[in-house]
This record gives C-alpha cells, sequence and structure tokens, in this order.
C-alpha cells in the first residue's frame, strides 16, 4: 500500500522539476531575446534601442543608483536621439570588456559605447562607426609627483593597471623593461593603491584616467601626466555589416559641428584639468565600409 | 588551424598553466600542514585549542577566497608592508600561496575529521589504555588510520584547490584567468577556441588527480 502511494507522488515531483527547467529555459531565453528592440527600425516608433556600457567607469560610463552618466553614455543619448529614440526609449545595459563583441553578435545590445578602440581584429567580427574619440595611452601620479613625466621614467617604479589589459604590457615591452607591474581586477583598486603609495602611476587611455581624478574622492590628490603615447580611436561598436552605421556617423558629426561634443567633454571630465590630445581631437568619423 | 595555432604562439599558454600547477604545489603542501595541525586541534582534549580550530574554520571557511587573495595584495602588502620576496612579481605569487594556503587548510582539516570519524572510538580508547598520551595516539593511531579514510575528500580539496589557483589572478599573479582575459581582449575573433583550450587545460590537469585519489582510497581504504 505505501509502494503504491509513493510512486504518483514521485512522479509528480519529476514533473514539477521537468516544469521548473522548462520555465527556467524560457527565462533565460527570453532574457536575452529581442522583444522588439532589435527590430533594426532606425524611425524608434515603439521600440527600445539597448545600448552597451560601461557601469563602472566615472566620467565615461558609469552607474549611479538609476542615473548613467558620463562621456559615452552622453554620446550614446545623442545618438539615440538622432536616430529617432526618445530619452525612455534607451535601455543602458552594462557591456564589460571581455564580452563586448558577444553582446553584439547575439542581438543583446543594438550598438555599444564603451572606451571601444577600433581594431582590426575586432572588425573581423563586429563593424565600427567613428570615431567619436580619440584617446592616448597615459599615466595617472599622484598630485605631488614630479619624477614621472612619461612612461620611460618608469624603470623601477611600480605601475598599476587591470588584468588583461595591453596598456601596461605595452610600457614594460616598449618604455621600461624595468618597471614592477601590479594587475587588478579594477582601476579603481589601481588608484587606491596610488593614493596609499603603493605604486607609483596607474596606466591606460588618459580620458578613463581623466574621469577616475574628477571624482571627488580623488580630487587634489591625482594628476594625469598629459604625455599620450598611444592612439585609441574609440568607435560605436555595431553588429557585422550593420545598417545603422551611416546613421551613427551622421550623429556623430552633428555632435561635433554644434557643440554639443566639447559640452559632453567638459561636463563629465574636465573637472580635474584634463585636455585631450588637441593634435587628433576632435575627431572625424571614417566613412562606413 | 592557423588561427588556433597561433593563439600558442601570440600568448603563453604553457606557461600560465605551468604557474597554476606551481600555485597549487606549494599552496597543496602548506595547506596539508597547516590543516593537519587544526584537526588535531579540533579533536584535541584542551578546550582552547578545540575553540581556536573550530574559530579559524568557521571564519575562513566562510570568507570568498577572493576577499582573502585581494587582503593578502592589497592589506598585507599595500597597507602593511609585508613582503615574502625581494623579487616584485615573485613576491604576489608567495602572497597568493599564502591566501591559498589559508583558505584550503580549513576545507583539509574538515576533510581530515571526516577522516577521524571512520575511525572507531575504540581505537582510541585502546590507545589510551596501553599508556599513550594525547599526542603519541593522535600520531601513532588516530592520525594514520584518519588519513587513509580521508584521501577521497582530500582529493576533492585538491581539485577545488587546482581550479581555485585562477583566483591569484586577482593578487596580481600572471596565471591562466588572467591570460585567458587578455586574449579575449586581443582576439575577440577566436573567443571559442581560446574558452575550449583553457577547459581542456584544466581537464588535462585535474582528470588525473581524480583517477589518481580514487584508485588510492580504494587501495589504502582500512578493512574493517
Amino acid at each position: 500500500m505505501t509502494r503504491s502511494t509513493h510512486r504518483p507522488r514521485r512522479t509528480a515531483g519529476v514533473a514539477a522539476l521537468g516544469l521548473v527547467a522548462a520555465l527556467a529555459l524560457v527565462a533565460c531565453s527570453s532574457d536575452d531575446g529581442d522583444d522588439g528592440a532589435t527590430d533594426g527600425g532606425t524611425g524608434g516608433g515603439g521600440g527600445t534601442i539597448r545600448i552597451g556600457i560601461k557601469f563602472d567607469q566615472p566620467g565615461l560610463g558609469f552607474k549611479d543608483g538609476d542615473e548613467y552618466t558620463g562621456f559615452d553614455v552622453d554620446v550614446a543619448r545623442y545618438v539615440a536621439d538622432k536616430l529617432g529614440y526618445s530619452e525612455d526609449q534607451i535601455e543602458f545595459v552594462e557591456s564589460p570588456s571581455a564580452q563586448r563583441e558577444t553582446m553584439l553578435q547575439n542581438g543583446q545590445v543594438d550598438m555599444i559605447f564603451a572606451t571601444y578602440s577600433i581594431t582590426d581584429t575586432r572588425k573581423e567580427v563586429i563593424s565600427f562607426a567613428g570615431p567619436y574619440f580619440v584617446a592616448g595611452q597615459d599615466l595617472l601620479v599622484a598630485v605631488d609627483d614630479t619624477s614621472i613625466g612619461g612612461p620611460e621614467d618608469l624603470d623601477g617604479k611600480n605601475l598599476c593597471s587591470v588584468t588583461g589589459s595591453t596598456s601596461a604590457q605595452r610600457i614594460k615591452d616598449e618604455y621600461a623593461t624595468g618597471t614592477n607591474l601590479l594587475e587588478q581586477p579594477g582601476y579603481s583598486e589601481c588608484v587606491t593603491a596610488l593614493t596609499a603609495g603603493t605604486v607609483d602611476a596607474v596606466t591606460t587611455d588618459d580620458i578613463i584616467l581623466a574621469g577616475l581624478a574628477a571624482i571627488p574622492a580623488n580630487e587634489g590628490k591625482v594628476k594625469v601626466v598629459g604625455n599620450p603615447f598611444s592612439e585609441e580611436n574609440y568607435g560605436v561598436g555595431l553588429p557585422k555589416d550593420s545598417d545603422k552605421c551611416q546613421a551613427v556617423t551622421d550623429a556623430i558629426n552633428a555632435m561635433l559641428e554644434d557643440g554639443s561634443w566639447q559640452k559632453a567633454l567638459d561636463d563629465n571630465v574636465s573637472a580635474s584639468g584634463y585636455e585631450p590630445n588637441a593634435d587628433l581631437n576632435p575627431p572625424t568619423p571614417a566613412a562606413c565600409e | 588551424m592557423d588561427d588556433f595555432t597561433s593563439l600558442f604562439s601570440e600568448f603563453d599558454v604553457l606557461g600560465a598553466f605551468w604557474t597554476n600547477i606551481q600555485l597549487t604545489f606549494f599552496a597543496a603542501i602548506f595547506a596539508l600542514v597547516v590543516g593537519t595541525v587544526l584537526a588535531v586541534m579540533r579533536i584535541s582534549p584542551v578546550p582552547s585549542l578545540r575553540w581556536a580550530g573550530s574559530t579559524y574554520v568557521t571564519l575562513i571557511r566562510n570568507t570568498p577566497l577572493t576577499v582573502i587573495i585581494v587582503f593578502c595584495v592589497l592589506g598585507l602588502w599595500g597597507q602593511l608592508g609585508i613582503t615574502l620576496s625581494s623579487d616584485f612579481q615573485r613576491n604576489f605569487f608567495w602572497l597568493s600561496v599564502l591566501g591559498l594556503t589559508v583558505y584550503h587548510a580549513a576545507f583539509v582539516c574538515e576533510a581530515l575529521r571526516s577522516g577521524v570519524n571512520t575511525v572507531p572510538v575504540g581505537q582510541a580508547e585502546a590507545a589510551r589504555a596501553i599508556g599513550l598520551d594525547f599526542a603519541a595516539s593522535a600520531r601513532l593511531i588516530i592520525l594514520p588510520q584518519a588519513f587513509r579514510g580521508a584521501v577521497a575528500p582530500l582529493g576533492n580539496v585538491l581539485i577545488a584547490l587546482t581550479k581555485n589557483s585562477t583566483v591569484a589572478a586577482a593578487g596580481s599573479v600572471a596565471e591562466t584567468s588572467g591570460l585567458l582575459r587578455t586574449m579575449i581582449e586581443n582576439r575577440p575573433d577566436l573567443i571559442l577556441a581560446i574558452f575550449f583550450i583553457f577547459a581542456f587545460g584544466f581537464v588535462l590537469i585535474v582528470v588525473p588527480i581524480g583517477l589518481a585519489t580514487t584508485s588510492l582510497s580504494r587501495r589504502l581504504a582500512v578493512a574493517r
């Protein structure tokens, strides 16, 4: 008797488990599916546009509560507006560096504004519009440090950068082989080490460093050296052979012409006294291929 | 295929795996020593030792490994200036070994305690009855049998340690998970090949450990 009462219960349990698994699958797939976001139209209309940004780079792409701030975010809003999407039709999605290409390929985002350097290997899998800014690798040092004027002064000094970034390796390979390298998961850890005096410099693109220097906690403690030694063309990441490329390029040109580009830069990163490389900025967006 | 082989010439994949193996090797030895001491403390008749041992295990076992490694680098070295090697990069290696040791010692201790539970109480009573004190009965009677009963759980700890050695990337050690990020950053066009290399690499390292500990635990098991 006990057997017969047990058996149906077990079957019910298995069925319930299967149902839960099926629901979980459905939930997952609808998460990265295209509920109106990727309908391709440039006309806006009812749909929303998903824009990938960084959430953890103050001054560039930063999530502060439910507010999104930064230069990349302002450029993204301007471009989205020109494409016909109003403010409340934009959905910002976090796009960490390692996931950017995948997110575009899978259609999880429609475009990416996230300090995204245009490179040939990336162009093999995605398309770029822009550049909308030309950054250069630079150094962040303590505000009273006069001994470091460029990467060649780093021999024997401690340098911090983010794990997996090419910038620190470039310094070791090309400028100062005697540099001690500390790799941290994020730039905020590097700035902490810098203000604690454990490292002498932090390296990455100048505009990222300027954003870090401009946040209140670091103001007056650190400065950007202002001697950029590379050329990073920040582009708008788009799915391969996207039909939006020309519209985005036109929007960037309009932003450069009507003064909004300069205003966005001033609002977000100039508080620390940072001046972008004037030879290369404002940039001229390349033609869409 | 050319792309695939170019990954190996472009990046030091084998060197990164070798770093993980070294991290695992040193941390495993140190964790076994510290964990054994902790296990003896936890079964000892001295209440304060038992208390200290269980406090350590409770505290460390419930702290994320990343927090421990980051503390070793940013706290011990960054704030307190403790260095374990005069070589800048080697210092991070040893700090990470320290973090891995501290963390896994707690798990070694618990694995050994599970081994102690396989030893019949009569063995301990008989040891005391023939006049051995606690230290001698632990060393001669209980621990040798406990180790033989704990081979399989210790193997699991070793497997976890092997994979956890990738957390050392947070401590500025150039090992596989850091290289993985570098490779994805530079070669996004080969992302699947890159993941395959690392997944396969760890399978190659971990599967033999599993096979070895399984066969050892069978061979060494005390027939009761």
